[in-house]
């Protein structure tokens, strides 16, 4: 079906190819973003103490696994699959277990022989399924950094399914659905037509400002709301117990995150490339941003600052990065840099234990992203370069429509997600609860959720005296003994 | 026989050791602990979040000695470990009933 033809031939008959560089670029750039979620394990899980690090990567890990398997079913069906109207949701159905797509090509233009124009390769379905799904699966992790230290496991592995599918795979289908791409109509806030929600909104959101960081940072408030408090917050310290960690899993996350912003282009191209020096140009000035707060403020830069920092000024570049210049770029990331790094405080102002910052960090930087782009937008950017159209910012003369669509999106996927999120984690804690009690709290999820412990670091001795205690092996058929007949 | 401990800061580890090296002493333990007396904690700050660190890091020094060693050993550790500066820590001594050298069973002066 595939036919390998050069992309300066004109086709007689239009049959679509795939350009072998833009594939490797995609599916390589859907490796790298599948990377970012054990890296964001490792961000939150250097942040909570010793006694709840594996349950806060534990619960970035499993996603890989509910949300890889729910996407292959459903999941991107009621993203990409034929609109049901609106531009509300794809029909989860249509392409059920990707039935039906494998052979499928997307983003190839026919040649245009009035304009002299050469056909241009497109993707195969599957390297777009691929990059999509690393998507949803990091969408959803985000979200646990608000509920660290006191989860029930089995309840957040229900929430990562259920929220996959009520609220992030609808939010997707808003922002990632371009109509014509996968299917013919895509969602009200990516696209402006006739028959969408409101007409459509037109707002841009590359990488997703909105369906991700927007989406998870409100998420991550409603569910802190619904399991409350940990024991002892404000009042306790509760030290990050491996900043180490912290800073490992912030370069890979911005390593990743190239992939998540230029492989958004979904080709190797002109936008591709400009999305990835903006990427670079933002996260380094939120650095900067951040670091000169805790300085002014607290006195000292810290490396949680610096980390925090860099993931502050991905969050905010990631809707903009290819509709803004990069001198654009310098400005949103400073912006996000120094706002999230005082927003992070609200938490303690207004009472909720989001506590890695899910709020500061994720809802607060990408609503500062999608909303500059109200701003900032401009042809001078990677999309302009690239020869695409761009409705340009306040700042660029462009009067205030952009603005007004970025607010749409924005507002729209907060409010959603709040609402629906709320609703989800409620109805988790009233039938199978969503927290431990109180002693399993205290003694550490490590052990009362996965029955293990992180480090076996204790003492001087290294662990060489193993622990007292008996073994059992699973095979043995004898209940696994912990510390019981320690005494002897 | 008589127990010499003491609490001192960390740094000040190799410091004490030499000087006990110094004066003849041929063993002791050292273990990590944590405490305040009059110094309190120390304050970090993450993300903006000012916590008060109550227990400070510390480090045990004993060392078991004849009784006529016990106040000369009390102020070679002193010297080792005094910097002028709040947190140095404490020395005390106790006296020690009985001491056994596991390896022969040798038993009081013998086994120091």
């Amino acid at each position: 079906m595939v036919l390998r033809m050069s992309a300066i031939t004109f086709v007689a008959a239009d049959v679509p190819f795939t350009d072998s560089g833009n594939t490797a670029w995609v599916l390589a750039a859907a490796a790298l973003v599948l990377f970012m979620t054990p890296g964001l394990a490792l961000f939150y899980g250097g942040m909570v103490r010793t006694k709840s690090v594996l349950n806060m990567m534990m619960m970035s890990f499993i996603t890989m696994g509910t949300v890889g398997t729910v996407w292959i079913l459903w999941g991107y069906s009621e993203t990409f699959g034929p609109d049901v109207g609106g531009g509300i949701v794809g029909n989860p159905f249509t392409h059920f277990g990707l039935k039906g797509i494998l052979d499928q090509i997307y983003g190839y233009v026919p040649a245009d022989a009035a304009a002299g124009t050469a056909a241009a390769g497109g993707i195969p379905a599957p390297a777009f399924v691929a990059f999509q799904v690393v998507f949803a699966i990091i969408a959803v992790a985000l979200v646990s950094g608000a509920i660290a230290d006191r989860a029930k496991f089995t309840a957040w592995t229900v929430f990562t399914v259920v929220w996959a599918t009520l609220v992030y795979f609808p939010a997707a289908h808003w922002v990632f659905a371009f109509s014509g791409y996968a299917a013919e109509t895509g969602g009200w806030i990516a696209n402006k037509a006739d028959g969408l929600l409101f007409g459509g909104a037109g707002a841009y959101d590359f990488a997703g400002g909105t369906a991700i960081h927007i989406n998870a940072g409100a998420a991550g408030l409603a569910l802190a709301i619904v399991l409350g408090k940990r024991i002892g917050f404000a009042k306790e310290p509760m030290r990050p117990h491996n900043l180490t960690l912290v800073m490992i899993g912030a370069g890979i996350l911005w390593f990743g995150w190239f992939g998540f912003n230029a492989g958004s282009a979904l080709g190797a191209g002109t936008q591709a490339a400009g999305v990835w020096v903006n990427t670079l140009a933002a996260t380094c000035t939120a650095m900067l941003g951040w670091l000169i707060v805790e300085k002014v403020r607290d006195g000292h830069p810290t490396s949680l600052g610096a980390a925090s920092g860099v993931v502050a000024g991905l969050v905010a570049i990631t809707p903009a990065c290819a509709t803004v210049s990069p001198i654009g770029a310098l400005i949103v990331g400073l912006v996000a840099g120094a706002g999230c790094a005082l927003a992070v405080g609200l938490k303690f102002r207004f009472g909720f234990d989001d506590s890695l910052d899910v709020v500061g960090v994720h809802l607060v930087g990408g609503l500062i992203g999608t909303l500059l782009i109200g701003l900032l937008a401009t042809k001078g950017s990677p999309t302009g370069a690239a020869g695409l159209d761009v409705n340009e910012g306040v700042f660029y003369g462009g009067g205030f429509s952009q603005l007004g669509a970025q607010v749409t999106g924005a507002l729209t996927v907060m409010v959603f997600s709040f609402v629906m999120t709320y609703l989800i984690g409620l109805a988790i804690h009233k039938t199978i609860g969503f927290r431990v009690d109180d002693t399993q709290e205290s003694q550490g999820v490590d052990l009362s959720e996965h029955a293990e412990s992180a480090y076996d670091l204790s003492g001087l001795t290294g662990g060489r005296f193993g622990s007292p205690g008996a073994v059992s092996t699973a095979s043995s058929g004898k209940p696994a003994k912990t510390h019981e007949g320690a005494s002897a | 026989m008589k127990l010499v401990t003491a609490i001192i800061k960390p740094h000040q580890l190799d410091e004490v050791k030499e000087a006990l090296e110094a004066y003849g002493i041929s063993g002791m333990t050292v273990s990590e602990a944590s405490g305040y007396g009059r110094q309190r904690g120390h304050s970090e700050v993450y993300r903006g979040a000012e916590y008060t660190v109550d227990f400070v890091p510390k480090v045990r020094v004993e060392v078991l000695v004849d009784d006529i060693d016990a106040t000369s050993v009390a102020d070679v550790i002193l010297k080792g470990a005094q910097t002028g500066r709040i947190g140095d820590g404490k020395i005390w001594t106790v006296p020690v009933e009985d001491v056994v050298r596991v390896r022969t069973g040798e038993r009081g002066v013998d086994a120091l």
